[in-house]
């Protein structure tokens, strides 16, 4: 701004004559920073909107009918639906709230899946809603839905120290922004073969996965001290249970690696104080893959040659960094429209289908002799449009090596195939089978959020290498499955749980023939199993068994103790065609360090591979 | 005075407020930390027991929630029919009629059994019918509030919402209270033997100045039944799969721990094998029956005998431990009993 050569009022005042306009002289600034040079062009948004009421051109307070309020507005209303819908993500909040909105209509969620299963699961398609306004606006997305991009946004803004003129500066292009498209181009490979990954770095599964595993259960502790506060000053008119994201849970819930998933979040989103919209800009692969989509859109924003002074004042508010200073890179642009709301000029317009002016400029730029169709060029830089991503093709074939190789260096890590599994990875009931299920999960967690028990977690890379990292898996000794519970497989977007009824869970009625779903099976550890090492009295795991008949029987012996007490034993053994790998015998155990009955994925259904017994069709065990 | 000295006039008064500030800062940190314990502001804990957290404990009234006996009531109302709410009514006229149990303004804590996910028929959990007769019943006697409350094995809503329980409650519009990790407080049972400190499902009990059980009849794998006193498991948080190490001295220290003001024995379903968790509609038949009682142990071995029919089959110990304790008759042949036939 303080560039602004003093020397050009003449010509300014030519283009405002030609725009018909009539601009106050340095209308006076309403912000509170310190008195601006005179040189200094009215920046500030109440500046313009004082300018304008003085005008009298419209009401003063059609200043609020800004296309840029009614973008925050959108932002404001998909980042309250998108909580909103994490908060009914629970078992008496269900209801029938699509809570997996969000998740399907993420473009890269349908596209993935649709490219490592070739199909597009149940509420996938929704996905069109996103895809088809980005091919007529451009990334539209990215700044008036992504709640992601909203969180980013809104933490740079509030924690924003820098002057105008270092905005210009952090908001021009960076050749790393090329990164997004090197990520996307392997996530999108390894789909292909098989592998989905795009759970990693997704900014909707990444915030979904967030709010599971760090904000939701940062809010259930909250909620109970509350409760607690409340109750210890006999206030009873307010029920603090709103604002738990599990109530009536009995224990607080917790999750593996929430201090990861925590430190990501915190790192990702202060990025943002270092380079605005750090993660959208630099990381997003949904935003690389709506950025690839946006070189058609319709309408792009466009400068005309003949207002623009090349002050750079456009920059400042820019969130895609996508130079409309210059020529506007369509793949970055987010359509935030603050370019247009910056510009003092009115140089700048979101306008369908605009022309390239560089090749419709008559005379030379550098002598100041040019023009457009009769308009004298003022812009320095001809150029308008850059329609595709920024990244050399040299990159792009690198790129598609690093997925290429990512697959076998993935998939032949030990964890994940049948030949090395780990016997704790035991997935939610409806799973499909492992290599399919890394087809499909999207490390979302909805299934872990909706999860009564908490027995289900976030796979930790020990468990099942990166590729498994953040899928579902149980742990019993945090909970147990729970027989006439369904819900993950309800909230699964994308069918890594399949939906199922829980009659087929139970291997009720029509499924009596396949038999229920069996998570794995329960072993016991009679060296630790208190009536088998120890002589003392217990079977908890008989008594919660759910099945009927129950899958653990006992051998009642009387026998006589060290100090000459009889005691009676029952001492507990698996029948293991009745089992189901629910491991409410190992939650309950009272060995609770490392349980005395315990289940191992062997013998799931999902898996002919990973079986135990001799297939039967003895109808005793489908009950 | 030469502006040198005015120069050193300024930086003594700047080092006097310094002096004073640090001289400040290490008197107080002194005192916090060398200041005998009890003195204000004192941090002083030169053994580390007053940086340990102090557990809260608290007691139950000293004679429970019981009413005050009589020896015109019996002490067993049996009502047998298919008309819930008729029986329900049958049995506590048998015992007095609620008015002898409920108090305007009185606040009702009722225990159903509501342990596992599952749905009515299926026996394992209180018939929900059978909860909402006994609130409407309750709630002739005017009292200020009614608590529906359990804490399940399994996950405490989906208990309440799969056993109908919830829908009951709020239907006839009792308060369900379902616990969270707040609403534990340890109690203290005197002479209890295994149970004398233990986390208890506090809240309900805040104020609460009656006690109503109403608990299924049904098998279990370890202590062979499970019925009004055992029914108080529910009532208790923390490591509760020790408990099966004694499972019938707990059940004795339950009775112990809690005197309820009357109970009422769910015998409209019978869940007779299999149990305590069932599954299977073969694992239950018809009861018919609904027991009010001011004793306890005589309605358990009612049950025993008459709906789990399991007369002349030795009784399972809990009976001698609490009929030794003096908490009841552990055969209820010997106690009053009121029997009848409604609907």
């Amino acid at each position: 701004m303080s560039e602004h050569p003093k020397d050009k009022p003449t010509l300014k005042d030519t283009i405002r004559q030609a725009a018909n306009e009539s601009f106050p002289p340095t209308p006076p600034r309403a912000t509170v920073t310190p008195p601006a040079p005179a040189t200094r062009p009215p920046t500030g948004k109440s500046g313009r909107r004082a300018a304008a009421a003085k005008r009298k051109d419209f009401p003063w307070f059609l200043g609020f009918f800004r296309i840029t309020t009614v973008r925050i507005i959108s932002q404001t209303v998909f980042f309250s639906l998108f909580v909103f819908l994490i908060w009914v993500t629970w078992f008496s909040r269900l209801g029938g709230y699509p809570v997996s909105l969000f998740l399907e209509t993420d473009p890269l969620v349908s596209v993935a899946t649709a490219l490592s299963t070739g199909t597009v699961y149940r509420g996938l398609f929704k996905a069109l809603w996103v895809l088809i306004p980005t091919l007529i606006l451009g990334r539209v997305f990215c700044n008036w839905m992504c709640p992601y991009g909203t969180l980013h946004q809104f933490v740079g803004w509030v924690f924003n120290i820098r002057s105008n003129k270092n905005d210009i500066e952090k908001n021009r292009y960076r050749p790393i922004y090329q990164l997004k498209y090197i990520i996307l181009a392997v996530f999108l490979i390894l789909s292909a073969f098989g592998s989905l990954q795009i759970g990693l770095l997704d900014p909707i599964c990444l915030l979904v996965r967030t709010c599971v595993v760090t904000v939701s259960p940062a809010m259930d502790l909250s909620s109970m001290a509350l409760a607690k506060f409340l109750v210890d000053t006999n206030v009873t008119w307010v029920d603090p249970s709103f604002l738990s994201t599990s109530p009536g849970a009995t224990d607080q819930r917790v999750f593996y690696g929430a201090w990861f998933v925590g430190a990501l979040i915190i790192a990702l989103v202060g990025m943002n104080l270092v380079i605005p919209r750090f993660f959208c800009r630099v990381l997003c692969p949904l935003g690389a893959f709506l950025g690839v989509l946006s070189r058609f859109s319709l309408w792009r924003i466009d400068r005309d040659v003949t207002k623009c002074t090349d002050c750079d004042l456009c920059l400042k508010g820019c969130a895609g960094a996508s130079d409309p200073q210059a020529a506007l890179r369509k793949s970055e642009c987010f359509v935030c429209f603050n370019c247009i709301d910056d510009c003092p000029e009115d140089a700048l317009s979101f306008r369908l289908t605009p022309l390239p002016a560089k090749d419709r400029i008559v005379g030379n730029i550098k002598a100041g002799t040019a023009s457009l169709f009769g308009k004298k060029v003022i812009s320095k830089i001809s150029e308008t449009e850059i329609k595709g991503p920024d990244l050399p093709r040299r990159r792009w074939v690198f790129a598609s090596i690093g997925g290429v190789l990512a697959y076998p260096f993935l998939r032949l890590s030990a964890a994940v195939n049948d030949r090395g599994f780990n016997e704790k990875v035991i997935r939610p009931p409806g799973s499909v089978e492992e290599s399919e299920f890394l087809e499909r999960c999207i490390k979302c967690d909805q299934c872990i959020s909706v999860c009564p028990t908490n027995v289900l977690q976030p796979s930790t890379l020990a468990q099942g290498g990166l590729e498994g990292l953040w899928t579902p898996v149980m742990d019993f000794s945090i909970g147990f499955c729970q027989l006439n519970c369904t819900l993950c497989s309800e909230v699964c977007p994308t069918g890594a749980i399949q939906k199922i009824s829980l009659e087929k869970k139970l291997g009720a009625e029509e499924h009596v023939e396949e038999g229920p779903i069996r998570l794995g099976t329960a072993f016991f550890n009679r060296g630790r199993c208190l009536p088998w090492a120890m002589e003392t009295p217990c079977v908890v795991c008989e008594e919660v068994c759910p099945t009927s008949p129950k899958a653990i029987g006992t051998y009642d012996e009387e026998v006589t103790r060290w100090d000459g007490t009889k005691v009676m034993l029952n001492r507990p053994y698996m029948r293991p065609e009745l089992c189901i790998g629910c491991g409410i015998c190992e939650h309950e155990c009272p060995v609770i360090d490392d349980a005395a009955v315990y289940v191992t994925a062997v013998g799931e259904t999902r898996s002919k591979n990973r079986s135990l017994l001799l297939e039967s069709k003895d109808p005793q065990s489908g009950t | 005075m030469s502006d040198h000295d005015e120069h050193r006039k300024l930086e003594r008064r700047a080092f006097l407020k310094q002096a004073g500030m640090v001289a400040l800062l290490a008197s107080g940190a002194t005192w916090s930390a060398l200041a005998p314990a009890g003195a204000p502001f004192s941090l002083r804990d030169p053994d580390g027991e007053r940086g340990k957290s102090k557990r809260k404990t608290i007691h139950l009234p000293e004679n429970g929630y019981a009413v005050e006996a009589s020896s015109v009531h019996s002490h067993l109302g049996v009502a047998r029919g298919s008309d819930v709410d008729a029986m329900i009514r049958a049995s506590v006229a048998a015992i007095g009629g609620i008015d002898r149990f409920i108090q305007r303004d009185d606040i009702v804590v009722i225990k159903p059994n509501v342990a596992f996910e599952r749905s009515a028929p299926l026996g394992a959990t209180t018939n929900p019918e059978v909860l909402k007769a006994l609130v409407r019943l309750v709630r002739e006697a005017h009292p200020k509030e009614i608590r529906v409350a359990d804490n399940p094995i399994e996950s405490p809503e989906s208990c309440f919402v799969r056993s109908g329980i919830r829908q009951a409650a709020i239907d006839v519009g009792a308060r369900v209270m379902l616990p969270t990790p707040g609403d534990f407080e340890t109690i203290n049972v005197p002479g209890a033997t295994w149970i004398e400190e233990w986390p208890f499902f506090w809240s309900p009990f805040r104020n609460a100045t009656k006690v109503i059980g109403v608990a299924p009849v049904k098998d279990h794998n370890l202590c062979a039944a499970s019925m009004t006193t055992k029914n108080w498991y529910g009532l208790l948080g923390g490591r509760r799969n020790q408990f099966h190490q004694d499972i019938h001295g707990i059940i004795s220290d339950l009775a112990l721990m809690l005197k309820p003001t009357f109970v009422v024995l769910d015998g409209t379903r019978v869940l007779y094998r299999n149990g305590p968790t069932g599954g299977t509609l073969g694992d239950v038949r018809e009861g018919r029956t609904i027991v009010a009682s001011t004793d306890s142990l005589a309605a358990d071995s009612f049950g025993w005998d008459m709906l789990l029919e399991r007369k002349g089959i030795e009784r399972p110990d809990y009976f001698a431990q609490v009929a030794g304790r003096g908490l009841g008759n552990p055969e209820w042949t010997e106690v009053s009993i009121r029997e009848e036939q409604v609907g």
